[in-house]
């Protein structure tokens, strides 16, 4: 594990697993939408709409799995300085908010035939466009400053502290009074739902995640070559002709 | 190592602390923080004619009468403790029907009734097919809004 903290074994690491990464993205997303979208039976009380959850649930899942990655890579940056850590948060940051922006908007269309809402301002709903505001300013953050590495300190210790969110947002449905519903997969009862829209839910799920690892490593190894040229340049502006003007 | 040690402890100690300032900030707040009120809050608390609330419980067996129009709508509200009749006008979910989970706003009337601007319906958290639904129901292992 801590081989890989080393960014040029990340990189062939990256480029040998991600076709297979792709693969199961590819497969599982695939049976999740038809199993999902065709073969699951409407639910008792929502009828079709049921089957927004196949896409509103995974997102929600990764929204909160992301930013928690992203917290315990920045915690590593901050106290072991592991460069790669830093890189990783930073290229997670966007799947994330892309993540909770579809959580958000697939939740509002399902809301407005259940609840007869788009909208409420109840625990559970609020906390996640706090997740989205918190995504769009770690982002904010990193760009803010032209050499990407200033930024990693500060963007590392508002991730930290964001994160005092999630566990808000996961508890908020039992914790107050919200028009949401509690969890119906990951509750310590058993889930709630039934074993046909249970597993397309977690096909889904495994689509959505390996879909997300496969953005990511391309992300890294993206970065990871950014950082290097970068460092080749400045190396060529120290030993170029240029020293002697300045 | 001692200063890898002492970052650790930093940010640790720093997370520890958030923690408990956030749990005591949204503990001071739980009033704000709730969606809705149920039946047996409004017992309690002391609301205002004047004051915007939102009620949320069960609809009671039984209690839904709608008028002729059928626009116009009166229910009981129930958390299987206490109970407060809602009247309504205006149209209502899909979902709303007798035992179904729902969220009123509107206004404490001065006779102890609600009158409600909006009506939500609540989903729960139980998902599955109509037909093991009406297994359930012929079964009589049905419980329809069965308290939290």
């Amino acid at each position: 594990m801590f081989e890989l903290a080393n960014p040029n074994r990340f990189q062939k690491f990256a480029k040998r697993i991600l076709p297979w990464v792709a693969g199961i993205a590819v497969a599982a997303m695939g049976a999740g939408l038809v199993i999902g979208l065709f073969l699951a039976p409407p639910d008792y009380q929502q009828g079709e709409s049921v089957r927004i959850m196949y896409v509103h649930v995974p997102s929600a899942w990764m929204a909160l799995g992301i930013y928690t990655a992203i917290a315990v890579a920045s915690g590593c940056f901050l106290i072991w300085k592991y460069p790669l850590a830093d890189v990783l948060a930073r290229a997670a940051a966007p799947i994330g908010a892309g993540f909770t922006l579809i959580t958000l908007v697939t939740g509002s269309l399902w809301g407005k035939p259940t609840w007869g809402t788009w909208w409420v301002w109840d625990a559970r709903l609020t906390s996640v466009l706090i997740l989205f505001f918190l995504y769009l300013g770690y982002i904010a953050l990193r760009n803010a400053f032209e050499d990407p590495t200033r930024s990693a300190k500060a963007a590392a210790v508002l991730a930290l502290v964001g994160f005092v969110n999630v566990p808000i947002i996961k508890w908020s449905v039992d914790w107050w009074h919200t028009l949401h519903q509690p969890a119906s997969v990951v509750r310590f009862d058993g889930p709630t739902i039934h074993a046909s829209m249970l597993i397309p839910l977690l096909l889904m799920a495994t689509g959505f995640a390996a879909f997300f690892t496969v953005l990511l490593l391309i992300r890294v190894r993206s970065a990871l070559v950014a950082r290097k040229i970068r460092a080749l340049r400045l190396v060529q502006a120290g030993a170029g002709p240029h020293i002697d003007e300045a | 190592m001692t200063r890898k040690r002492r970052r650790l402890l930093f940010v640790l100690s720093g997370l520890i602390a958030l923690g408990i300032a956030a749990t005591l900030i949204l503990t001071a707040l739980e009033d704000n923080l709730v969606f809705f009120y149920s039946p047996s809050d409004l017992q309690i608390k002391a609301v205002q004619p004047t004051e915007r609330i939102r009620v949320g419980g069960l609809v009671e067996e039984g209690s839904v009468k709608k008028n002729e129009t059928g626009l116009e709508v009166t229910f009981r509200v129930t958390d299987l403790k206490h109970a407060i009749t809602v009247h309504y006008r205006g149209p209502l979910p899909d979902l709303f029907r007798e035992g179904q989970g729902i969220v009123a706003e509107g206004n404490l009337q001065t006779d102890g009734t609600f009158k409600a601007s909006q009506v939500l319906a609540k989903h729960d958290e139980n998902y599955m097919p109509p037909e093991v639904a009406d297994a359930l129901k012929r079964a009589g292992r049905w419980q329809e809004g069965k308290p939290e």
